[in-house]
């Protein structure tokens, strides 16, 4: 099963691509200036692409089979996208074409924008941030320079409830301000009187995950936001769970000051086993200004729409206040084109039906499964839902060994070990489009798990058995460190 | 709908088994009153339609291919073989989660660890992340990482003005909440005996890029001297093809080595999704950013690789991570390694020759027309200046309205005092031809 490193499949001499002869004069290279040795493969194409097709064989992906991974969407990713993201006239465009070349790639930017305006509810939006955490990042910028610019430079402290993503502290670090952990109730919201009590002109704002990591629609968001405002703070919302929410609700409606977007979740671009993923910023009217540019406008409307020749012209504008780039260029475009193909065939009703059924399959599971796996915040939940990975007769099979057993059924474990504030959780994200069969069948080998937890619990611990390879030693790779092939230069 | 498989037969019979009427009784915890929005947005259109509507968008841009490009500054019109598109394709590589579960994720995991070991080798450096979000944010992080191997005591980021102007813009974006001065960029001159002069004690990093952002090659080690007499971090923002042909920072003495990855096989795609690579010593790798492989055994003794150093992250340290950074540009990554694989040691360096040759083609070409002047004071690669007889904007226009070139940077709009000044990028794509033509429309254009 074991895949050599691909430096071990060369020979000295061998080249996979051969490029043509200069058709230009030959210049003297500047010799003091050049290496003398460059260690890269030395291999034929042939064994290139048997290399990568055997080691993506090693690799679990959506298109093999079902991957109920909590808070991160694993959605099936349209071929259409793939196809559409390589189009010739999206592909090869240079990034500083005037825009006079690019009109349909500002265009296609300017109607997503608008898209995820209107399905949010906010009155901007920039596609700038390339990931969940990259928008994050942006949100807390502009709410610290919205603060900054009314004077006001009381403000560094930043909610944050302890059901939380851990981007969230670590995006409010990396902008210079204070952390403050909010506690969640007994029925998993945020704790009102904590909030409350936490509530002063040192406030930013509120970091809130609705629905929040258990899968749960925060009961008094309403109350939250309210007091958040009252105290001059403003709202942020982390997008990573809005595959619950497409017209069920738009965030910036009910008082949200600024939402990232995960395209890579919720709009169907692939995760590509770590991005690129893409996180834009949807914002209220008073942030409007601080959002980072620039970003693609409407320069010229169209006067006449009947009028073939009449198009409306796009262009790039610099938000008045803006808190400047967030990364060169303009985002993850390609991300962009996919996102839209997939708006586009689903219509604003298909993007309701999206959600209702992602809610729908994850409502669906839970049931199948909570007389088995104790469900600690047992009541309907929206697009995903935390189990317990625990049985008190079983006390050494711990979500691990559950998570790991799994594999052995050719599924790929749900999240473990988070949220932080479930013991041994199970975070189980279903998505809405897997079938009720492939719900069925996964809640089966769970509950056989859950029997063999009992019955065999050798056969958890020592999972998996059919992967390429059995359980690793983390701790001797973070001990021994050896994270190149290559002998290292000095 | 599309994509949804569900039945009315399946719905009524889960509805049931969860013992509920309707799918709306789901959402009683949605306030009422923001209860089901209307959302004014298009009906669905089929897969077929959708197709046609972004075939059309895309017909209203004028893409490389159809036309010669001498645009870079940053992002270069490279070949990327077909290899490199057809693995990134592979569904198992394409639909697969950050690794967190290395059984089922071999895949990814060891193609980042020789991404990581083919990084190493190109910058002479000892350890490589799996990647950054691209070139400027990784920069960004660099320069995280600069403060926090000083105890954030150090305040002050050296940059050199010939480091691409959206990276210096991204560092100041990131840092406009940490109390930091950045300084050394103010004129537009990529000098090194200013910069040298803003290097203090206070200074966490020096960052300077290699080529510059005018294409030239200026010499590493005075800086990293420079840099080391005061204990701050040398950063070098280096460009991969560059590296193929040109000594890596890694030899002159840089701590850090930083960059843009798209020229390893990524298509232009309007500015993204691409590649920001990072590598530095083995002694800071406690104190970087990002994703790291790692080799181990499993269970039975056999190799095997896994996310390694995660206590540096944010999903285990939150507020007192390296970074927030997570979802990196996994995908991105896979394809320079591929790329990387298939060019190898003769093939990268035959790139790095072929780019060097047509640019001096073209500059030589271009320094016969009257007019126009060649800024040869330092060696350059693959980009260089042009001093132009008039706006750059205007002879943009006319290479593309009559010849249908796009032409080059007008550095001005970055640097104010650069004024008629032409970045021009030449790469292996560029024909002999191309080259000709675009030096006979300049000629007419100066006339």
């Amino acid at each position: 099963m074991k895949e050599p490193i691909i430096y071990d499949l060369g020979a000295p001499g061998r080249t996979g691509i051969k490029m043509p002869d200069p058709d230009v004069p030959v210049y003297d290279l500047p010799a003091e200036l050049l290496r003398d040795e460059l260690d890269l493969p030395e291999v034929d194409e042939m064994t290139v692409v048997r290399h990568f097709l055997r080691l993506s064989q090693l690799n679990h992906g959506i298109d093999k089979a079902f991957y109920p991974l909590g808070s991160c969407t694993m959605k099936y990713n349209p071929k259409l996208n793939e196809d559409m993201a390589r189009l010739p006239g999206f592909l090869h465009l240079h990034p500083y074409q005037d825009p006079s070349t690019v009109q349909g790639a500002l265009e296609l930017m300017y109607e997503l924008q608008e898209w995820l305006k209107e399905i949010g509810g906010f009155a901007g939006v920039s596609l700038q941030p390339a990931a969940g955490a990259h928008g994050e990042f942006t949100g807390i910028l502009m709410m610290r320079a919205y603060h900054l610019d009314r004077g006001d430079a009381r403000r560094t402290k930043m909610l944050i409830p302890d059901s939380a993503h851990g981007t969230n502290p670590a995006s409010t670090s990396m902008s210079g301000l204070t952390v403050v952990e909010l506690p969640s109730d007994a029925r998993g919201n945020v704790d009102l009187n904590a909030l409350r009590e936490q509530c002063d002109d040192t406030v930013v704002g509120l970091m809130i995950t609705n629905p929040n990591t258990l899968g749960l629609f925060e009961e008094h968001l309403v109350e939250v936001i309210e007091t958040i405002h009252a105290c001059g703070g403003l709202v942020y919302g982390d997008g990573a769970n809005f595959n619950a929410l497409m017209g069920i609700c738009k965030p910036g409606e009910m008082g949200f000051d600024v939402m990232h977007y995960n395209l890579h979740k919720t709009f169907s671009t692939p995760h590509g086993g770590g991005g690129p993923g893409s996180g834009p910023v949807g914002v209220s009217a008073r942030l409007v200004p601080f959002l980072p540019g620039p970003i693609v406008g409407l320069v010229e409307e169209s006067a006449d729409e009947a009028d073939e020749e009449d198009v409306p012209v796009y262009g790039w504008v610099m938000p008045e206040k803006s808190i400047g780039r967030m990364k060169a260029f303009h985002g993850q475009f390609g991300m962009h084109v996919r996102a839209l193909a997939y708006m586009l065939v689903h219509g604003g009703e298909g993007l309701r039906k999206v959600s209702e059924m992602a809610v729908l399959n994850a409502n669906y599971l839970r049931v199948l499964l909570r007389d088995t796996y104790h469900v600690p915040y047992d009541r309907i939940n929206m697009h995903e839902f935390v189990a317990e990975g625990r049985f008190p007769d079983a006390p050494d099979v711990h979500a691990l060994d559950i998570a790991k057993r799994l594999m052995d059924f050719g599924f790929h474990p749900p999240t473990n070990y988070f949220p932080l504030i479930v013991h041994e959780a199970l975070m189980i994200e279903p998505t809405e489009t897997e079938t009720k069969e492939t719900l069925d069948a996964f809640a089966q080998a769970m509950l056989q798990i859950a029997r063999e937890a009992r019955e065999n619990p050798d056969i958890l611990h020592s999972a998996p058995h059919i992967t390429p390879v059995g359980r690793l030693d983390e701790v001797r790779a973070a001990k021994e460190l050896v994270l190149c092939c290559r002998p290292v230069p000095e | 709908m599309t994509y949804l498989p569900h039945t009315d037969a399946d719905i009524e019979a889960m509805l049931k088994v969860i013992g509920i009427r309707r799918i709306e009784d789901m959402f009683a915890d949605v306030p009422e009153k923001f209860r089901f929005p209307a959302l004014d947005l298009p009906e669905a259109i089929s897969q077929m339609e959708a197709a046609w509507r972004l075939e059309e968008m895309s017909h209203a841009n004028l893409p490389g291919g159809k036309t010669a490009i001498f645009l870079g500054a940053g992002a270069y019109n490279h070949w990327s073989p077909p290899v490199v598109n057809h693995t990134i394709l592979r569904g198992e590589f394409l639909t697969a989660y950050t690794p967190y579960q290395p059984e089922v994720s071999q895949g990814t995991l060891q193609a980042i660890y020789e991404y990581q070991s083919m990084i190493c080798a190109l910058t002479g450096m000892q350890v490589s992340n799996a990647s950054h979000y691209d070139g400027a944010t990784s920069l960004a992080e660099a320069a995280i990482m600069a403060l926090n191997v000083h105890g954030l005591r150090r305040k002050k980021i050296v940059l050199c003005a010939g480091i691409h102007p959206e990276y210096r813009a991204v560092v100041r974006t990131y840092m406009q909440g940490m109390g930091v001065t950045i300084t050394g960029d103010e004129d537009d001159s990529a000098d090194w005996d200013r910069l040298i002069a803003a290097v203090d004690g206070d200074t966490a990093m020096v960052a300077a890029q290699y080529p510059n952002f005018f294409g030239q090659v200026q010499a590493i080690p005075r800086l990293v001297e420079a840099a080391h007499e005061y204990g701050a971090l040398m950063c070098v923002v280096a460009d991969p093809i560059a590296l193929g042909l040109l000594k890596p920072p890694g030899w002159m003495g840089a701590d850090v080595v930083v960059g843009e990855g798209q020229s390893l096989g990524i298509p232009l795609s309007f500015g993204g999704p691409y590649l920001g690579f990072f590598a530095t010593r083995e002694e800071h790798v406690r104190k970087m950013a990002g994703r790291l492989v790692g080799e181990t055994l499993d269970t039975r003794g056999e190799t095997g690789y896994v996310l390694t150093l995660a206590t540096r992250e944010q999903h285990i340290r939150r507020a007192r991570a390296t970074s927030n950074i997570c979802t990196n540009q996994g995908l991105m990554a896979l394809a320079a390694c591929v790329y990387m694989s298939v060019m190898g040691k003769h093939g990268l360096r035959r790139v790095a020759e072929l780019c060097y040759h047509k640019a001096h083609y073209a500059a030589d070409a271009i320094d016969r027309v009257d007019g126009y002047q060649v800024d040869r004071s330092k060696p350059f690669f693959k980009e260089f200046v042009v001093q132009c007889p008039k706006p750059v904007a205007e002879i943009n226009d006319y290479l593309l309205s009559e010849y249908g070139i796009i032409g080059g940077y007008d550095l001005e709009r970055a640097y104010p005092s650069r004024v008629n000044q032409m970045l021009i990028a030449v790469t292996e794509q560029n024909t002999r031809a191309e080259i000709d033509d675009l030096a006979q429309a300049l000629s007419e254009v100066a006339k």
